[in-house]
């Protein structure tokens, strides 16, 4: 390992959209041959740092970035991602990016395939070249042994386990020629344990042979295990750059969602008991793409505010998802000791549950139609409401003026900013549109309101006015919430008991007021036995 | 200023054009020695002819299924009903709604099916809904030849069997409605009252339709479908609900269509109506996704008045009938418009 | 298991079964001898072969089934009618119509594939409709540019009128040109060497695209245009090229197809040819997303033996020709139909089965699929 000079250095980038700061000041240098553990919440400024890294375009079109980026002391500008390639720095991003009907060989070298020049390269150019079949085996073979897993090069894309998928990505951006850097985001996410230790270990090979590596991951575990140094980004401030020898999965899981513990307004906050339970929910799994739940039970009492936090990816959000009959499910849901069926979006509406969707331009709101109809649509659909007998009720028409007049009530109750009843949602801002999908669960009246991510994308004002709105409504009328939110901070300061989802289970349950750093441990991605033991080790410390 | 040029966006330049082009026609026709009486006469009566084939594609647009290609099958619907009603001698009112009664069955029962295919199909539901009404028009073919009808009027002579390609309604309920009130000012001007009545009588059961709690959940489903389903609404069943709508309406509007013209077409004349029916529409204003009662009347007139006053004025300019050719890159100029536009697609 | 198999393999191969089953049953009572039959089906491999092959690259590329290859033929009909106005016969006439036709069907082809892109995920309803519109601008050039602002110089192709083309174009100088340069006879059949070298050509010639760089793009962007575009592979352009490249083909194939029919019916001639390519490919097997030569040379073996078959046997079976005739349309186009409807419910259900997948299996490791999709 060359260490003397570094292969990549940042210096000092930040980085802000609109106004809204996501980097600031970030520096780390990257040698040859090392392997840098990059940890960080969903938020902390990760992929914005990796996009500014390969030059996307987004970056440009918001603006730019400050601060630099060196390659071998030379300062560089990426304008476009194949530039970066160009430079040597490959990516393995969470989604595969590969050919399905296409061979392993196929993917490794797509668009670099070797070629002979065929006699229509003059007139039409090269893109009338022969493939050279023996030629791209042989390479994407010396790119399998490279990594040292087994391969088969001929296998079709479509037909593989999900692991063979990751390490042919990896391949490819190993086999580009002047590959020297390669970053890897949550590569293990899709791997089973024995093919996790396969990658970490073909992992640090390639690091024998020089090639640096970020990596990055939510399983610190994995980090401390293969890392040579880890970087911890919180709020978009590298919190932390240190060795990873001796570090603790307990002090890298407080860096990464502490803030400081003093000033800690749960801290401050009542303890309420509650006894009668509202919701059960047994051994439930949920087929939503991108947040699988595998396997959640849990109880709500009447009245609480249930918090449920975990990093993106988890599953966090598939819980309301599929309780309220938005994605396939199955597993036992109990609402007042009574069952709910799954799968059935009308029953469980009319069950007395009400749900402000995560997806709020894509679920939540009818973008194209008058607020009106957002904030009336389901109390009219779920309880008939908003509907005018005619001709003495052989049929019914809608009560434009009752659902006006709805409108104008959580127009004033919301303090909604927006010109009539009549506007499209399309045209309010964020947090306005968040108001019309709280309007619209609470027109519904619930006994159980589950939400979904509220404060995701609005700014600071509109947040603390859901947040207060939400604790309103709890206090007043004695609705039981249920918050699913990235924001551990959030859930802090409104929940009165929090339960955070890692790999599809609920990792642990804790109070508002426990140790951040005990939160940080349940996300590691370490198993909730081992958390357990985590804790207490801590606790036993901590006395 | 800025009004104008949003206004223009969304209204789409083709319709202006055409809109002006048709204007241009109104004002040079009694220049060229075209009668304006007579033309607008036979406007309102085209009109009528077409307008409730227009307004069938209303439901499944509003409920996202997207321009109704598969129309003929609403079509046959109505062929069923009024051979039916002919062979039954119904006459009078009585043959004209009998047919329509005799109709709604079919309609009802092939617009389910139709629905459940393209619900099974989504993403997919317009090239599939154009080649599932080809095929089931070429399988009516053959029905026509083989089924069991025997009214003189209606089959060949020398065979006595198989229906003609065209039958006269002509002593069944020719003009029922075009009739009915009919107000005549002059020799060439016609009003045809009791067909513009029933046209308007469709479109408001249709206006109220769409303000009923399945209306609403309808357009809800058109509008975003992952909304109406987290609103409990089922996707599926609406948008079969609007298929059988729009299929029942086929049916209603080749019967009007036939009393109009005087003339049942059998085989293969069911396809071609299908084009016009959806151009016109589009011409209205509506989009892929959206469209409204005026969007109905408006585009039928405006695609109607092109048809009528094109061959005229046109001819008279030129001396050569043009018209063919107009109508074929207007109404398809504009489907390809609707198609190309920039549009969330709905899944 | 097997049953499951046996359903699989049904769904596989529902549009071939169909046809074999339904020709077969036909034969018999259409009461043609076989030698006929076989003798009427190499004559319209030769005419039709071409045509059918021009949808392969376009299914390549993810396009699906290029309905906007009529745009070609009309193209290649252009071409003819020069050639006939200009007097060039025999097979001289032939290259000269495609001389013509081809940078036609150039700009026509790029015009169809950059309207496609802006209606990704609608290609074929929109090819559909882009022929209709095209159809209408063919005539408005055949029916009034010609012979009056496109002097002519051969008064008895026009209309009586003046200007405008003639319903019907007798082919007569370049009839058969190509079938007839080497006319073999083998056995009791006559088998037209040089069409059937010029189909073994293109063969040749697609088997070869498909090993080239541009082939493998094609493939590449028909599979994922994401995953194509993020590997820096111009999705946009190579689209428009395989559209471009299908309708050179279907030109060249029309002019194939109309020099062995002899005349050109001026108006329609092309209006049924993306119909009966269509079918044709996909009664060979063929699907919206997987083609290939063999599915050419199956599907218009079993269509055209049906179309052959179908209308002497409803004569004999039914006392009527017609049902035969509506019989086969309703079956050209019900295959279509049931293509379509398969490949968009088993498209569905794939999507259904991957989501499934996430969660069988078990232990959480196992079927860890995380934020992947």
């Amino acid at each position: 390992m060359g260490n003397n000079e570094p292969l990549l250095s940042l210096k000092n980038v930040s980085k802000e959209f609109y106004g809204n700061v996501v980097l600031q000041d970030v520096s780390f240098d990257l040698h040859e041959g090392e392997i840098l553990g990059l940890v960080g919440e969903n938020g902390a400024g990760k992929t914005t740092l990796m996009r500014i890294l390969f030059g996307m375009p987004v970056i440009a079109e918001t603006g730019g970035f400050k601060g630099s980026i060196c390659l071998d002391g030379q300062e560089v500008h990426f304008s476009t991602p194949f530039e970066a390639l160009d430079a040597g720095i490959g990516m393995v991003h969470q989604e595969f990016s590969l050919i399905p009907g296409f061979t392993t060989a196929e993917n490794i070298v797509l668009n670099r395939e070797s070629m002979h020049p065929s006699l229509l390269n003059d007139v039409f150019g090269d893109r009338m070249s022969i493939l050279d079949r023996p030629a791209i085996k042989k390479r994407a073979v010396g790119a399998i042994e490279k990594l040292g897993v087994k391969l088969d090069p001929g296998m079709l894309v479509s037909e593989m386990p999900v692991g063979h998928k990751q390490f042919t990505e990896i391949a490819r951006e190993i086999s580009r020629d002047k590959s020297r850097i390669l970053v890897l985001d949550e590569p293990t996410a899709v791997l089973t344990e024995s093919e996790a230790e396969v990658l970490l270990e073909s992992l640090r090979r390639l690091a024998k042979e020089g090639v640096a590596i970020i990596f990055i991951s939510h399983r610190l575990q994995e980090v401390v295990e293969v890392a040579d140094r880890v970087v911890v980004l919180r709020d978009g401030l590298a919190v932390k750059d240190v060795p990873a020898k001796g570090l603790t999965i307990k002090d890298s899981a407080s860096w990464m969602v502490g803030r400081s513990m003093a000033g800690d307004a749960a801290g401050a906050r009542e303890v309420r008991k509650f006894d009668e339970e509202i919701l059960s929910v047994e051994h439930l799994w949920v087929d939503m793409p991108g947040e699988t739940v595998r396997d959640v039970s849990a109880s709500v009492r009447k009245g609480e505010i249930f918090g449920i936090g975990g990093l993106a990816g988890q599953g966090k959000l598939g819980i309301p998802n599929g309780i309220m009959g938005l994605y396939p499910a199955g597993g036992k849901v109990k609402l007042h000791g009574r069952d709910i069926a799954l799968n059935a979006p009308a029953k469980a509406l009319k069950s007395g549950m009400s749900f402000v969707s995560e997806d709020r331009r894509g679920v939540g709101l009818l973008l194209d139609e008058s607020l009106d109809w957002n904030i009336a649509f389901t109390a009219m659909q779920i309880h008939g409401q908003y509907l005018r007998p005619i001709l003495g009720g052989i049929f019914t028409q809608r009560d434009e003026k009752g659902m006006e007049s709805l409108c104008k009530e959580y127009i004033e109750l919301l303090d909604i900013k927006c010109t009539s009843s009549r506007q499209k949602a399309k045209e309010l801002s964020g947090g306005n549109q968040q108001k019309i999908c709280l309007a619209k669960a609470f027109a519904m009246r619930p006994d159980l309101l589950f939400v979904s991510e509220p404060t995701r994308g609005i700014d600071v004002g509109a947040k603390k006015l859901v947040l207060d709105t939400l604790r309103k409504y709890n206090r007043e009328y004695g609705t039981t919430i249920v918050m699913i939110s990235s924001e551990l901070e959030e859930l802090r300061s409104i929940c009165d008991r929090i339960a955070i989802i890692d790999e599809g289970k609920i990792a642990g349950i804790l109070p508002p007021t426990a140790d951040v750093a005990d939160f940080g441990i349940l996300m590691a991605g370490i198993g909730a036995s081992e958390a357990a033991a985590a804790m207490a080790g801590q606790e036993a410390n901590n006395a | 200023m800025r009004n104008l040029k949003t206004f223009i966006q969304d209204f789409g330049w083709p319709r202006i054009i055409i809109f002006l082009f048709l204007i241009a026609l109104f004002v040079f026709a009694p220049a060229v020695g075209v009668r304006l009486d007579a033309s607008v006469s036979d406007v309102l009566n085209r009109f009528g002819q077409y307008a409730i084939l227009v307004l069938a594609m209303v439901p499944m647009i509003q409920s996202g299924c997207g321009l109704n290609f598969g129309l003929a099958l609403g079509i046959i619907a109505g062929l069923l009903g009024s051979t039916i009603s002919l062979q039954l001698e119904l006459r009078g009112f009585a043959g004209f709604f009998g047919a329509i009664a005799l109709a709604a069955p079919f309609s009802l029962l092939l617009g389910w099916l139709y629905g459940k295919l393209l619900n099974k199909v989504k993403g997919e539901e317009m090239t599939i809904a154009m080649y599932v009404g080809f095929s089931f028009v070429m399988l009516m073919c053959i029905m026509w030849l083989v089924l069991p009808f025997n009214n003189p009027t209606m089959v060949w002579g020398f065979a006595g069997k198989g229906l003609r390609t065209t039958i006269t309604v002509e002593g069944y309920w020719l003009h029922i409605l075009n009739d009915f009130l009919a107000i005549k000012i002059g020799r060439f001007f016609i009003f045809p009252t009791g067909l513009l009545l029933f046209v308007g009588f469709c479109a408001f059961c249709m206006w109220v339709f769409l303000r009923s709690r399945t209306g609403t959940a309808m357009t809800a489903v058109g509008s975003n479908p992952d909304f109406a389903r987290a609103s409990g609404v089922s996707v599926d069943n609406m948008r079969t609900v609007s298929v059988i709508i729009s299929t029942f309406l086929g049916a209603v509007g080749i019967i009007v269509y036939q009393q109009s013209f005087g003339f049942i077409q059998l085989y293969t004349a069911p396809s071609p109506m299908v084009f016009p029916a959806v151009a016109a529409i589009l011409i209205g204003g509506a989009n892929i996704n959206k469209a409204s009662m005026v969007n109905v009347l408006v585009g039928t007139f405006l695609f109607q008045g092109l048809l009528t006053m094109t061959p005229s004025v046109i001819n008279s300019v030129l001396q050569t009938d043009m018209s063919e050719v107009i109508r074929m890159i207007v109404s398809n100029g504009m489907i390809l418009y609707a198609l190309t536009r920039k549009m969330k697609v709905a899944k | 298991m097997s049953a499951k198999k046996f359903t699989k393999f049904l769904s596989e191969y529902a549009v071939v079964i169909i046809f074999v089953v339904a020709t077969v049953a036909c034969i018999g009572p259409s009461r043609l001898s076989v030698t006929y039959i076989v003798q009427e089906i190499i004559t319209r491999l030769g005419r039709n072969s071409f045509l059918v092959i021009s949808l392969l690259l376009p299914i390549f590329a993810g396009m699906g089934l290029n309905f906007g290859m009529t745009l070609g033929a009309m193209a290649g009909q252009i071409g003819l009618i020069f050639a006939v106005d200009w007097g060039v016969a025999g097979w001289q006439g032939l290259v000269f119509a495609l001389l013509v036709g081809l940078p036609i069907s150039v700009l026509l082809g790029w015009v169809c594939g950059s309207v496609m892109n802006r209606a990704k995920g609608r290609e074929m309803v929109t090819g559909y409709i882009l022929a209709f519109f095209i159809n209408g601008i063919y005539q408005f050039f055949v029916l009034y540019m010609l012979g009056s602002v496109i002097p002519m110089r051969n008064p008895s192709i026009l209309l009586s009128r003046g200007y405008g083309i003639r319903n019907t174009l007798n082919l007569e100088s370049v009839r058969q040109s190509l079938d007839n340069i080497v006319m073999a006879r083998i056995g009791p059949f006559a088998v037209p060497v040089v069409t059937f070298a010029v189909i073994a050509l293109l063969c040749i010639f697609v088997v070869w695209f498909k090993r080239t760089k541009l082939g493998q793009d094609m493939r590449a962007v028909g599979q994922d245009m994401g995953v194509a575009d993020a590997a820096g592979i111009p999705v946009e352009r190579t689209r428009i090229i395989a559209i471009i490249i299908s309708t050179m083909f279907a030109c060249a194939g029309q002019i194939i197809f109309l020099q062995n029919m002899g005349n050109l019916a001026t108006y329609n001639a092309h209006d049924q040819t993306g119909f009966f390519a269509v079918a044709a490919i996909l009664v060979g097997g063929a699907s919206v997303t997987h083609a290939s030569i063999a599915n050419v040379f199956i599907g218009v073996v079993l269509l055209h033996a049906m179309f052959i078959v179908s209308p002497l046997a409803g004569q004999n079976l039914f006392g009527s020709a017609m049902i035969g005739e509506y019989f086969r349309q309703f079956i050209g186009y019900g295959v279509i139909a049931l293509s379509l409807v398969l490949y968009a419910w088993k498209s569905r259900k794939a999507a259904s089965d991957a989501r499934s997948l996430i969660r069988t299996g078990g232990s959480p490791a196992a079927n860890g699929k995380g934020g992947k999709e």
